[in-house]
């Protein structure tokens, strides 16, 4: 059995550089499609909102965003609210990404890739506005509580966005093995069945849970590098 | 004896062996659910944000069995030790 990510089709090559079309590419456009046509389909009904909500769109919209708003005042504090959008975003992608495995799509974070460039923006922010909200003392706290910690801090710096891509990556892709295996295992009448379970825990469970999980922690460390009281 | 078999099935026994990774996670992860078990018995009303740190907490605890997974993962499908022989 072959888990990895299978080229469908050539697409384009640069040089000696060939670009394929990948089941995560073909996936993340399927997300991207999902999100994007969300975005859309909220945008033209926003004139219709009212200040009670009279629609089911509306009732669905508030508790998406009120949910996520107060997850990022309690976890962030208000004065970080300025990247609660972002993480809003991540949060969506994460999860329609992880749910896609149930329509029978290879997961876009089952891939490497896909989880570091996540983990990487997170990693990017962070830094950011920590260098922007600390200014020297941010510096200082990389040699503290003497120079000779420099090289630890770095250390503990870098492993926090290759922990948060490993974690999800890991949880997504072992899930997906995990299916399979089950799928190729049974006799073909029995998987309209037995599976079942198992993808409300490894699909539906693990996946809500996994992009929860990689909200709230790159909140709780945007929170600790750009807190400027510390 | 030839060398690739040895080192085909020498990866598949220490694939094995990084599934062990899974029992401290597995320990600590028990230990957290239950302390918030009774840290909800002795305060149902703080029951929300007892929950969301035990999920994150759980999720630290889940990191190291994570890598073990991922370096068994990497040793049956992409064995960088076959390039050797």
């Amino acid at each position: 059995m072959d888990f990895g990510n299978r080229y469908l089709a050539e697409l384009f090559s640069i040089g000696n550089i060939t670009v394929y079309l990948t089941d995560t590419l073909l996936a993340t456009w399927v997300v991207m499609a999902v999100l994007i046509g969300f975005a859309l389909v909220v945008r033209l009904r926003l004139s219709r909102f009212t200040d009670r909500p009279t629609c089911k769109l509306q009732n669905v919209v508030e508790l998406m965003v009120e949910t996520l708003d107060k997850l990022g005042r309690d976890t962030m504090g208000p004065e970080l609210m300025e990247w609660g959008g972002m993480f809003f975003g991540l949060f969506g992608f994460v999860l329609i990404s992880n749910y896609i495995g149930m329509f029978g799509l290879r997961p876009p974070t089952a891939d490497l890739a896909t989880t570091a460039a996540l983990a990487l923006t997170v990693f990017v922010v962070i830094h950011f506005m920590g260098i922007k909200r600390r200014k020297g003392r941010y510096f200082k706290s990389l040699i503290s509580p003497n120079p000779i910690f420099l090289p630890i801090n770095l250390i503990s710096d870098i492993s926090t966005p290759v922990s948060l891509c490993f974690r999800l990556f890991g949880n997504v892709l072992g899930g997906y093995i995990i299916m399979g295996m089950v799928y190729n295992l049974l006799p073909r009448i029995l998987t309209l069945i037995v599976p079942d379970p198992l993808h409300l825990y490894f699909d539906l469970m693990v996946g809500a849970l996994q992009a929860y999980i990689f909200t709230v922690l790159g909140m709780t460390f945007l929170q600790q590098k750009a807190d400027p009281e510390d | 004896m030839d060398p690739k078999a040895f080192v085909l099935g020498m990866s598949a026994l220490s694939a094995g062996v990084c599934t062990l990774s899974g029992l401290g996670s597995g320990l600590g992860q028990g230990y957290a659910a239950g302390k918030a078990a009774e840290a909800v018995a002795r305060q149902p009303e703080a029951r929300g944000s007892i929950l969301s740190t035990m999920l994150i907490g759980g999720a630290l605890a889940e990191t190291c069995s994570i890598y073990g997974l991922i370096i068994a993962l990497i040793l049956l499908m992409a064995n960088p030790l076959l390039a050797l022989i």
